[in-house]
């Protein structure tokens, strides 16, 4: 059975889980607190004969201390969270060198184009193979996300990477797989009823082997 | 103790001649409108119950003939096995109904309707009639969107969250009228429930007892009166995008069809812009009942009171700014994602001040385990765990591989249903002696919070480790992915308990019905409660007090150094008590 995070095949995913794992401390200790005052207090003050409530309104040292705690410890999880946020999300995050993939999501299968020899997108040599993407390992990727009817959402959980494709707009979304080996792309976007089939191969593939697949596809496409 | 001051209508009820449609049916009086919306919320929570069990039957057992599947129709169901575009619309129903025809309903339609004319010493609601028509129009609404299931094609296929434009094309989606009738059942639950929220707002401005200061007010009143202004405010965006959807679909219109220049993700604003705040108007109410509840039943003060009711201003205020963090991966602008993750961590301590309040309150008290306040502590130790569950994703880089996953499935649920659905059964319990003369039992009420308790847990918590492992929410069938099959045992597991958890529900549903008419016969104020509503005979008569009752003080006075009982109700006077200046000639 699988109880915890997926394989790390990604270089988010190292950053991602770390912060998942922080909270999860953060919280645990939140959680332990209360359930423990929740069960404690159960017990210690229940009622028994000739227990007297004590009579008070509160106490403000009390509410300052359980007021500034929290307030802290979250805006510096907000600020934490920012700095990888914008290195996995941001506008300006998308490395110079990545190699372009173009996603274009529609009911109920995704297709996915590849920029042929001249490393460009959007021109004659592109190809599109439909429900498989290969991604050369240990190196950047960057999606085009499109979407031809409704709101789809990519999503690798090996990689961590999820981002929806959205009719109208091209989102660009980038990640360095890490570890080589076929996983698999979801939907993760209620997107009609053949939703839960909308389901792709993901090949991380070495450099050559990755190399050898574009060749092997290019010439086929120039056979046919 | 005397209590000159409270006057209990008594007359009224002596010579009520109002025929019985008038006194029970198309009645003006706040008590019956607030029992009205009991029974038909609780109508919808089973409904939504036996939606999600066929659910769990198919994630479950995939693919595997349901047990009596066989009465589903064809377009439902092939020999009992449930078909995928049936499946999607037990998700969008069983959403829909929970949403906004169960819990919405019990906690704002029952309780504010109920409590609020009981707790502030009113004859009734500021407009009566305004009130009647709000159920009227909600009992409509309910009949629409129940009607949407037997159309041809069904209800809609796109999620309670509507998500356009899978909801505004009927081409993509393959439902039509199934689709419209949504869109004109919510367009009618907003009118009903603006409705209510300006009854509520104007009642508790201007009709409380002489005495009764805002800070006199219990927390359950003040939780309920921000939730009326979040009502107000926010039902007029939904009701204004549910018409939007629905014009996209009948005469034309483009607001969401991105191929003739609509935007896909307008609704999702519009949606949630309305949808937090609806969040908060499903949790708030039960806080408030809650912090009454444990109150009582600590037999203590409410710890830190005006910290509360800031607590619950401020969360009502926060609420308005955090709608972004539904749409971190919606591909809307990232830097709008940093502002709203902080918004969001922000609202995280309203939500601990609260929880801690209510600890203190418990702490050297002389605590009362009757069967409200054993749901009312099992809601702050389930509510805890949905709040810091929602730490995760209001962190914007983890929500990425959680979000749209069973983790959120689970955050919502430890809310919706560990948080408000338990405060509902404390709740329920509490007034149901002031709605029906009568109490609940309590050994069966302890036996139903305690199986409740473990099955909700043993359904739920299992939800998150889905969640992390990547499971999507909204899937038919889970076993068409290869790294989901190492967690079918999970997810059959859960369904398991998920049907005991349903079973055990029986427990309640038979005490409630049964206790109508053969419970204990209660008390004056069997919870040795404070509240003004127990200054009147259970159940109350109809235009509650003859003269109100005037109010010398806060609501939580227990255990008072100066009171002979460990309670000290709000109408009674001790000897240094001076009178409100609004009490002076006042024949209200």
């Amino acid at each position: 059975m699988n109880w915890w995070l997926p394989l790390k095949g990604s270089t988010f995913a190292g950053p991602i889980d770390g912060l998942f794992t922080a909270i999860l401390i953060i919280t645990g200790i939140a959680f332990v607190v209360v359930e423990a005052g929740v069960l404690w207090f159960s017990v210690k003050y229940r009622h028994r004969e000739g227990r007297k409530a004590r009579h008070t309104h509160g106490n403000l040292t009390a509410e300052i201390i359980w007021t500034a705690i929290p307030a802290v410890t979250v805006i510096i999880l907000g600020v934490v969270s920012n700095v990888y946020w914008k290195r996995i999300k941001g506008r300006d995050s998308v490395p110079a060198d990545a190699y372009p993939i173009a996603i274009h999501a529609k009911q109920f299968e995704w297709r996915v184009t590849y920029p042929g020899p001249d490393g460009q997108l959007g021109t004659d040599d592109d190809f599109t193979v439909r429900n498989q993407l290969h991604v050369p390992v240990n190196r950047n990727v960057v999606f085009e996300l499109t979407s031809e009817d409704v709101i789809h959402s990519f999503w690798v959980p090996v990689f961590r990477l999820k981002q929806d494709a959205v009719p109208g707009m091209t989102i660009r979304a980038w990640v360095q797989p890490t570890v080589t080996g076929e996983y698999e792309l979801g939907c993760a976007e209620l997107c009609g009823m053949q939703h839960y089939r909308m389901r792709a191969r993901v090949y991380v593939q070495s450099v050559a082997e990755f190399d050898a697949w574009l060749s092997e596809q290019i010439q086929e496409g120039a056979a046919s | 103790m005397t209590s000159h001051a409270a006057t209990p209508a008594a007359g009224h009820a002596h010579h009520d001649d109002r025929s019985f449609v008038a006194r029970y049916v198309f009645s003006t009086d706040h008590k019956i409108i607030g029992i009205q919306f009991l029974f038909l919320s609780l109508f919808f929570l089973l409904v939504g119950g036996v939606l999600a069990m066929q659910m769990r039957w198919q994630l479950g057992f995939p693919n595997q003939p349901m047990p009596g599947g066989g009465i589903l129709p064809e377009t439902w169901a092939t020999d009992g096995v449930l078909l995928p575009e049936y499946y999607i619309q037990l998700v969008t129903m069983h959403g829909t109904f929970m949403v906004f025809f169960a819990i919405m309903p019990l906690l704002v339609g029952v309780y504010a309707n109920f409590l609020i004319p009981l707790k502030i010493g009113a004859h009734d609601m500021a407009f009566p009639r305004i009130n009647m028509a709000s159920f009227w129009v909600a009992f409509l609404a309910g009949g629409v969107m129940l009607s949407s299931m037997f159309v041809p094609e069904g209800p809609s296929r796109a999620g309670w969250t509507m998500y356009a434009p899978l909801s505004a094309r009927p081409d993509l989606s393959g439902v039509q009228l199934g689709q419209q009738l949504w869109c004109v059942a919510i367009v009618l639950l907003g009118l009903s429930s603006i409705l209510g929220s300006l009854n509520y707002i104007t009642t508790v401005i201007n009709n409380r007892a002489p005495g009764m200061t805002w800070f006199r007010l219990p927390l359950s009143v003040w939780s309920l009166f921000i939730t009326a202004i979040l009502g107000l405010l926010a039902l007029p965006v939904l009701s204004g995008a549910g018409i939007m959807l629905l014009f996209d679909q009948t005469i034309g219109t483009h607001f969401f069809d991105t191929t003739a220049g609509g935007q896909a993700l307008l609704w999702q604003h519009l949606f949630w812009f309305f949808g937090h705040p609806e969040v908060y108007i499903l949790i708030l109410p039960a806080m408030g009942m809650v912090s009454d509840i444990i109150a009582n039943g600590s037999r203590k003060p409410i710890f830190g009171y005006h910290s509360m009711v800031f607590a619950i201003v401020g969360i009502g205020f926060l609420s308005w700014i955090v709608w972004g963090h539904h749409m971190f991966m919606s591909g809307m602008n990232p830097t709008l994602g940093s502002t709203f993750m902080v918004t969001t961590m922000i609202i995280a301590v309203p939500s601990a001040i609260k929880v801690f309040n209510w600890l203190g309150t418990m702490w050297e008290g002389d605590l009362h385990f009757h069967v409200p306040m054993l749901n009312a502590v099992g809601f702050v130790a389930m509510f805890v765990i949905g709040g810091l569950s929602g730490v995760f994703m209001a962190a914007t880089p983890v929500d990425m591989p959680i979000h749209d996953t069973y983790f959120i499935v689970a955050h919502i649920h430890y809310v919706l249903f560990g948080g408000s659905l338990f405060a509902l059964f404390g709740a329920i319990t509490y007034w149901y002696p002031k709605m029906f003369g009568r109490m609940m039992n309590e050994r069966w009420g302890k036996v139903h919070f305690w199986l409740t308790m473990v099955f909700f847990n043993l359904v739920f918590f299992p939800m998150h480790n889905l969640g992390m492992g990547g499971h999507m929410r909204r899937i038919y069938d889970p076993t068409v992915y290869t790294f989901l099959g190492p967690m079918q045992g999970l997810n059959r597991f859960i369904s398991l308990a998920a049907f005991a958890l349903f079973t055990v529900q029986a427990i309640f549903a038979f005490n409630f019905l049964w206790s109508l008419f053969r419970g204990k016969p209660a008390g004056a104020n069997p919870w040795r409660d404070n509240g003004l509503e127990w200054s009147l005979p259970n159940p109350a008569p109809h235009g509650n007090w003859e003269r109100v009752p005037t109010v010398y003080r806060g609501p939580y006075e227990f255990s008072h150094p100066q009171a002979s009982e460990d309670f000290l109700p709000q109408h009674v006077k001790l000897p240094g008590d001076q009178e409100p200046a609004s009490a002076k000639g006042a024949a209200r």
